[in-house]
């Protein structure tokens, strides 16, 4: 039985595409640690980030916790097992879907109408300062109706 | 302007919620059974005297009551009067073993978000608050209940009065 050259080619570039995969997979889905989730989950019962908390309910949320990681959970996984346990409010960031959304549009859209009022501010003020200006097109620093009058009269006895 | 007023005004009324009195109608909030699936709420036992219990496996004086509750429950218990079991901000497994450890014969509901607790406007675990049969407060105990005040308190409101 003759060997294709062109099979063992493929076979070659089929097992050089896996070993190249592999690492890349695992690297996309690094295991969670539990100072981690301490910082981005709540304690429910004292209102603080996990973190920071210590009251007995927290000690059994921790290692809660600790059980999943070692069960090989992802960060997300184990986010979804807290809030199934715990409801929404474990989240010290809140999904960004239905209400929720409004935590995260609500800064963004004050921020567009505080621009939207400095700009229409600005634009007025300018506006406003335009015409209390004097009428006659003097400016500040210019030549006034008497220095006009008399440059006239200087260029009149210089008839050429 | 008016966005950060309305916010203001939402955050007030949220919280304004500061529990309910004696007389008042109890929550019935539908709550998902601690064990054998399913849901329940305080509404199942219309007719009957219900000692709501307030409770959490990690709190330590629930455990000194659990008890005296089982034992009151196994003395009234029937179709005038039930302790019911509400595991408040608690891990599903952590409220089981509990129940298991205590041996505790009364209906159990989860509450793991703690919606419950605030609709009674509770401070803590563990509190207790008994129910009359047309669904209205007619005690309230924050804190651990023990064993004294369910017979000096609790057994003489039940049907019978004695304890």
């Amino acid at each position: 039985m003759r060997a294709r050259p062109g099979a063992a080619v493929l076979a070659v570039l089929a097992l050089l595409s896996l070993a190249s995969l592999t690492p890349a997979a695992f690297a996309a889905e690094p295991r969670p640690s539990l100072t981690q989730l301490e910082e981005e989950v709540m304690c429910p019962v004292c209102g603080t980030l996990l973190q920071l908390a210590e009251a007995p309910q927290a000690q059994r949320q921790k290692a809660f916790i600790s059980r999943l990681i070692d069960e090989g959970r992802s960060k997300e996984q184990i986010k979804d097992a807290l809030v199934a346990e715990y409801g929404e409010e474990v989240l010290a960031l809140p999904e960004g879907s239905g209400f929720n959304l409004s935590a995260y549009l609500v800064p963004i859209v004050a921020f567009l109408l505080a621009a939207v009022a400095l700009a229409v501010g600005v634009v007025r003020w300018r506006r406003a300062g335009d015409q209390d200006r004097p009428s006659g097109g003097n400016r500040p620093g210019g030549p006034t109706g008497a220095d006009s009058e008399r440059l006239d009269a200087d260029l009149a006895r210089y008839d050429l | 302007m008016l966005a950060v007023v309305g916010l203001l005004v939402f955050g007030l009324v949220s919280k304004g919620s500061s529990g309910i009195a004696l007389g008042d109608p109890a929550p019935e909030p539908v709550l998902p059974r601690l064990e054998g699936g399913g849901t329940g709420s305080l509404a199942d036992y219309r007719g009957r005297w219900v000692l709501v219990n307030f409770w959490a496996s990690w709190c330590i004086p629930c455990r000194e009551e659990a008890p005296a509750l089982e034992r009151f429950q196994r003395q009234h218990g029937g179709p005038k009067f039930t302790v019911l079991g509400i595991d408040s901000r608690d891990l599903t497994g952590d409220g089981r073993a509990f129940v298991e450890e205590y041996g505790l014969t009364y209906p159990q509901l989860r509450d793991g978000d703690g919606a419950a607790a605030r609709d009674y406007g509770t401070t803590g675990v563990p509190e207790n608050f008994l129910v009359d049969p047309a669904g209205k407060v007619r005690l309230l105990v924050r804190g651990p209940i023990t064993e004294e005040q369910l017979r000096e308190t609790v057994a003489p409101l039940l049907p019978g009065g004695s304890s």
